[in-house]
């Protein structure tokens, strides 16, 4: 009796794990691509491919396979790509680096999503010798982990004091409130500097109020807020969030301006608050609106793939893929991971599509931003 | 302000009871904690989302095809989950670890099938209207939700006190083994628990779904997670506990943002509800005298 439950225990354990991984999406790459001549890199991506923020993880996806088709079509260098979903957990992130870098043997990484995802498995891949890229991860102190750790995403340090100016001075702003989640590492890092940025531009502060990830009601914090009347509220959390934080406070008569951080840039923001994103603003390195060859022709193949307008996280990932290609063809070995990260390091005057681009000693990237605002259901400049 | 937090706070509450009162159900009668109660929930969100983008049905139509839909799903995990395991006297745990198999099997299963994004009710579909009470301000949807789980309420313990089949439930919840020998065909009445059960969790989850307008294949776990907390909080099995447990917590909730600091909500509400598992560790309508018998 007890063997046949156990038999049927493991039925359904095996079941499960089998539908685990094959909810994984993009996990069952081609790993062992049929390149005979063994040249093809090998890159491990790890990226937030399901849950509440799965839309960051798949436009990353679908940069990166964007760049990675157009790498190998010119020919002067093969790059595989193994994708592991980190569901927007560090325990997964970890698990994910571990077995990019024992397992599939990967020369570089590209990821995780998430700041604090980053935190806990970049450590990982610094201890291994591994250069890691996050294209996403903006929060303070990133690249402190270790010097194989780069980013090419913009920190929040740069790109939050930008916005908050750029709105204090069009909105004459005098006194607002703040809301962040307060489970999240990345939120806190953006929530500090918007209380920084608002410090330096002399905006009071009238009231502070949290929320963790994965809330879906906000009426009593906003209703708080409402009571209060601030002339703008900022946020400091992913777009998920975000969304429904504007759709509440919409609902309940606050007509402010909201100013965000990172979260805030992406198309899902509109999707899920619809009307209520108008006037939502949020400083990005990234607008495909501009006048520029490079930027036009990827919108255009972005398209032609996907149906859809690529995203600041599509472009940001885009653009580490050809970093990481040049880098790569540099360093002249696609196995040698000490020799990535040092060719990795020298790269500057790199043109991508999110400007110019160059790491800077403590291989954060230096780059300018622009302030966006939703108007009418897109983003536009900010001026 | 304060009028206006207490209708958020029972609005909250009150979506934390409808899921609250799926638990109740399978609790009441099979005396098992039903662990994929969240994810039935959370697949009749989608039903419904699907039903009303698609079909284009009115919200009360989706309601009903996702009561059907998951109620079906309901009749599947008892088959192929829970009978199995009672036919062979196996642990008390085994059910329960069952049910998270089958929470597991659901949630990636609606990742693969409806992906990973959120998705929202068409415009127009309720959500959104605002009624205006005064300085109050209360959404159409919400009402709907209160109204719901207060009338579920009632129907289900007149129901279940007053009409054969509902004597036939509590009679199978005080003993399995004495209703079989009464005659009654408790494998037949377990069935129909389950499937109430998962049906109920089919409107909530409709009716939470158009009340935060977002709905994704995660969101399961937190609602269930909270359910959960209501339904030992009000007495593990009583409707009625489930029913006040769930207002409570969501009042406890909102009251702590408003008057005091939002970082400390959760631990301020689940501090609450350890503080009244102390004084009374059956819960709050929970009876700690019979075992089974719990409506």
């Amino acid at each position: 009796m007890k063997k046949s439950l156990s038999k049927w225990f493991t039925g359904m354990m095996i079941g499960t794990l089998l539908l685990t991984t094959a909810g994984c999406g993009g996990g069952a790459a081609p790993a062992a691509n049929s390149n005979s001549q063994g040249e093809s890199a090998k890159l491990g991506v790890v990226a937030y491919m399901s849950g509440g923020g799965a839309a960051y993880g798949q436009s990353q996806k679908e940069g990166l396979d964007l760049a990675k088709d157009e790498i190998n079509a010119q020919g002067k260098i093969k790059i595989d790509l193994v994708y592991e979903d980190s569901r927007g957990n560090n325990t997964d992130a970890i698990n994910a680096v571990n077995k990019l870098i024992n397992k599939d043997n990967v020369v570089g990484l590209i990821g995780p999503t998430l700041s604090g995802e980053m935190f806990a498995a970049g450590p990982i891949a610094n201890q291994s010798g591994v250069p890691i890229m996050g294209t996403s991860t903006t929060a303070e102190g990133v690249t402190d982990i270790g010097e194989f750790v780069f980013r090419n995403a913009l920190p929040e340090s740069s790109a939050v004091p930008q916005a908050v100016k750029k709105a204090v001075e069009k909105y004459n702003l005098k006194k607002v409130a703040v809301m962040y989640s307060s489970n999240n590492d990345w939120a806190v890092s953006g929530y500090k500097t918007m209380e920084k940025a608002l410090q330096d531009n002399g905006v009071e502060i009238i009231a502070t109020e949290t929320f963790a990830d994965k809330d879906t009601d906000f009426s009593a914090q906003l209703t708080k807020i409402a009571s209060l009347k601030p002339d703008a509220v900022m946020v400091s959390s992913l777009y998920q969030e975000a969304a429904l934080v504007l759709k509440k406070a919409r609902e309940i008569g606050i007509t402010v301006p909201f100013v965000g951080t990172n979260g805030f840039n992406s198309p899902e923001l509109i999707k899920i608050a619809g009307q209520a994103a108008e006037g939502a603003i949020v400083a990005s390195p990234w607008y495909p609106g501009k006048e520029n060859e490079k930027i036009k022709k990827f919108v255009a193949d972005y398209k032609a793939k996907y149906n859809k307008t690529p995203d600041q996280f599509a472009a940001q990932s885009y653009d580490a893929l050809h970093i990481y290609a040049a880098a790569l063809e540099k360093s002249g070995s696609t196995t040698d991971r000490q020799k990535l990260r040092d060719s990795l390091a020298t790269i500057k005057d790199f043109e991508g599509v999110t400007g110019k681009f160059a790491f800077d000693d403590k291989r954060n990237p230096l780059m300018d931003a622009t302030v966006l605002i939703v108007k009418d259901g897109q983003f536009t400049e900010l001026k | 302000m304060f009028w206006q937090q207490l209708v958020n706070g029972l609005t909250l509450g009150s979506t934390y009871s409808l899921v609250a009162l799926g638990y109740t159900l399978i609790m009441g009668v099979l005396n098992i904690i039903n662990m994929a109660h969240g994810e039935i929930f959370m697949f009749g969100a989608f039903v419904g989302l699907l039903l009303v983008t698609y079909l284009k049905v009115n919200i009360f139509v989706a309601m009903a095809g996702a009561m059907v839909a998951c109620a079906l799903l309901g009749i599947l995990m008892e088959m192929l989950a829970l009978r199995p395991l009672r036919r062979r006297a196996v642990s008390d745990l085994a059910p329960l670890i069952s049910t998270i198999g089958v929470s597991i099997f659901l949630e990636n299963l609606a990742l693969k099938i409806f992906g990973p994004q959120s998705q929202t009710f068409p415009s127009g579909a309720l959500s959104g209207v605002q009624i205006q009470l005064g300085s109050i301000q209360i959404s159409l949807v919400q009402i709907i939700i209160l109204g719901i789980s207060f009338g579920l309420m009632f129907v289900l313990r007149f129901w279940l006190s007053k009409t054969r089949v509902g004597k036939a439930i509590r009679t199978t919840a005080e003993s399995i083994d004495t209703a079989n020998l009464l005659g009654i065909n408790t494998n037949k009445i377990i069935l129909l628990t389950v499937a109430l059960a998962s049906g109920l969790g089919g409107i909530a989850g409709v009716l939470v779904g158009l009340s935060i307008n977002a709905v994704e294949p995660t969101m399961g776990l937190s609602m269930g997670l909270k359910g959960l907390a209501v339904l030992i909080f009000g007495g593990m099995g009583n409707i009625t506990g489930a029913m006040v447990g769930g207002l409570i917590l969501g009042i406890a909730e909102v009251f702590t943002v408003a008057y005091g600091a939002s970082s400390y909500r959760d631990a301020v509400a689940f501090g609450m509800i350890i503080l009244i598992l102390f004084i009374r560790p059956q819960g709050l309508f929970g009876s700690s005298t019979r075992k089974g018998g719990r409506f």
